[in-house]
């Protein structure tokens, strides 16, 4: 493939399957070859001492500022608590019909709300979530088409009950606008 | 719909307007952001919006005032008033003088995609009486309902007429006809679409566990919980509830789903607080319903509830006309997906699968011509790609359970066991791949 790249950065630990994992549903769905990448950025610089949160925009202005130019969507991943000084909290955001997009796994564990551990269950969470920011990437917008992931859900159970894949309509949209690409 | 939504945004603090744009574009809305109270007004001067969302405090004119103004402009539009926590007196206020809601800064995400997905419902209820005027109401969202042979096509009238009513529906039929996709298309093609469609696989749960499913628990009412959990009815506040297999669900559950049907209220596991939903119930199930309450193992109460409108799905066998176009629809969907080139089927195993009796229904056909696109040549499907082979009889003799074990097995080591491409092959999430490599003992042979 000579298509540029879908860049996958982590801030923090993510294991490194779980990323392959995600990588693979990035290239399944987008048709892009994805690169994983590692930042050490500092965070504390994010952080609201008073909302004991990470502030979600000001990461998304940032990781776009130094997104690189040869590759085509930076996606940064997080395991720390994002919210917008609108809403109590996000797990994700991405900027639409741009290059730049977040996603969280804080808010995605069984455990944040008193539900047994369930690794899978988390995984297949988070891929859904990036995904859905990707899809934004891409001109995306929030579909009615129930399994589709790019359905909007703003809560865990939510997303749960949507699959990993875009619907055929959202897919003929990403596909009809890759010649921009 | 075609027509979009329109949105004002007003309030004087860029990062607002900022995420409530973003917020609001990736829900298909058109947006526009407006800084002041003053500019607001003079962009409703040259076009109409379905709903102005305001801050309450701003320099210059307020929203309490804008608002007033709005009225007096004889504008339709639905205005929801912003608050900060300290000012939710004069929200009240706002209200009294005929805003739609309002809304506490910060929101809690659910809750504003709730408010604006309420507002737009009600709008597109509007738009949707009118259509219902001139009788053009086809279905939406229905891509993997294929078939035109009248018992399919009964089936989408009867889809159609119920959609826009808030009956409750049982749909009936065999396993792996498709029942879910059927509660689906009436969701989705229902004012209730702009809320989620929430599932529950009653036969798959405990009774404890399809409790706590069902109403939610509040934080703390176990240990390590940290945030509220909702349950299924609360989920589909706005939307449709659907609760798969009813047939199998115990006496003591039957009594509190009657209640909540009535009632439309229920309290969270470990909480005291009445929550109100606003839900749809499908039910669906492969038993004779009537035949249970003949025999006293289910509530002749709950029936008449549930029972408001009947769908029956046929069996595969029962439209076998059906087959062609299913298989070609099969062909398409799993070649897109697994990036490969469209391939053809011969006619003879058109005909051969037409003798078929398929006790799977649609479901086992899917999985045949998933499979013999999986071994194929990926030019043609041919007899031998079919587990139909020359003896039609024996390996329909082989119960599901085998076939889908094979099957998976078959997947499993064409992938070398990689659960992700595995399950993505098999269209199922990882969950769902791990639980089967359990429940069939499956290992992988080195
Ligand atoms: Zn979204
Ligand atoms: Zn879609």
């Amino acid at each position: 493939m000579n298509k540029r790249s879908i860049l996958l950065i982590s801030h923090g630990h993510f294991d490194n399957n779980s990323l392959e994992i995600i990588a693979d549903d990035i290239t399944h769905e987008f048709l892009h070859p994805v690169e994983l990448g590692e930042s050490h950025l500092d965070l504390n610089e994010y952080y609201d001492p008073t909302r004991r949160q990470y502030d979600g925009n000001k990461l998304l202005k940032f990781l776009d500022s130094v997104s690189k130019p040869n590759s085509l969507k930076t996606i940064g991943l997080f395991g720390v608590d994002l919210f917008i000084p609108i809403l109590t909290y996000i797990f994700g955001q991405a900027i639409f019909n741009g290059r730049t997009g977040i996603a969280s796994i804080y808010r995605l564990k069984n455990e944040q709300y008193g539900l047994i551990k369930d690794d899978d269950l988390l995984l297949d969470r988070f891929r859904k979530v990036v995904i859905h920011e990707l899809g934004h990437t891409f001109g995306l917008v929030h579909c009615y088409v129930p399994s589709c992931v790019m359905r909007s859900s703003t809560y865990i159970e939510d997303i749960d009950q949507k699959k990993i894949f875009l619907c055929n309509k959202c897919r003929t949209q990403v596909e009809s606008s890759s010649h921009i690409y | 719909m075609t027509k979009k939504i329109t949105l004002l945004i007003v309030d004087d603090e860029e990062s607002v307007r900022d995420s409530l744009y973003n917020w609001f574009i990736e829900d298909g809305y058109y947006v526009d952001c407006a800084q002041n109270a003053k500019e607001a007004l003079s962009m409703l001067e040259s076009r109409n919006y379905d709903i102005i969302l305001a801050d309450i405090k701003m320099p210059g004119m307020d929203g309490l005032e804008m608002h007033r103004r709005i009225k007096s402009l004889n504008k339709d539009s639905i205005v929801i008033v912003m608050t900060a926590f300290a000012s939710v007196e004069t929200a009240v206020q706002a209200l009294k003088d005929g805003a739609y809601d309002y809304v506490t800064k910060p929101f809690d995400p659910d809750d504003l995609s709730h408010l604006i997905r309420n507002a737009a419902s009600q709008i597109a209820l509007q738009a949707e009486n009118e259509v219902l005027k001139n009788k053009i109401i086809s279905l939406e969202n229905i891509e993997d309902i294929v078939g035109n042979s009248d018992a399919m096509m009964k089936v989408l009238r009867d889809v159609e007429s119920v959609a826009q009513s808030n009956s409750s529906v049982i749909i009936t039929g065999e396993s792996g006809t498709g029942k879910e996709l059927i509660a689906r298309a009436i969701h989705s093609n229902s004012t209730r679409k702009y809320f989620p469609m929430v599932s529950v696989h009653c036969g798959a749960l405990s009774e404890s566990l399809l409790e706590s499913e069902l109403f939610g628990h509040e934080k703390g009412a176990f240990t390590g919980a940290m945030f509220n959990r909702k349950g299924r009815f609360e989920m589909a506040d706005g939307g449709t509830i659907f609760l798969d297999e009813i047939a199998t669900i115990s006496g003591k559950m039957q009594i509190e789903l009657l209640r909540v049907l009535e009632s439309k209220t229920f309290v969270r596991v470990g909480g005291n607080k009445e929550i109100k939903s606003d839900f749809r119930v499908i039910c669906a199930t492969n038993r004779d319903l009537k035949k249970l309450v003949e025999n006293g193992t289910f509530r002749e109460d709950l029936y008449y509830r549930l029972n408001v409108v009947n769908i029956m799905i046929p069996p595969l066998r029962q439209r076998l006309e059906d087959i062609p176009m299913l298989v070609d629809h099969f062909i398409k969907k799993y070649c897109t997906s697994m990036s490969r080139d469209i391939i053809t089927i011969e006619q003879s195993v058109i005909k051969r699968l037409e003798e078929y009796d398929f006790p799977g229904n649609v479901r086992e056909l899917e999985n045949m011509i998933e499979r013999a696109i999986v071994i194929g040549n990926r030019k043609e499907i041919t007899l031998k790609d079919l587990p139909l082979g020359k003896d039609i009889v024996s390996s329909s003799f082989e119960s599901l359970d085998d076939l889908e074990k094979k099957y998976i097995f078959e997947i499993l080591t064409k992938y070398d066991w990689n659960i992700s491409r595995s399950a993505r092959a098999l269209k199922v999430d990882r969950v769902t791949l791990y639980n089967k490599i359990k429940k069939y003992g499956l290992k992988s042979v080195k």
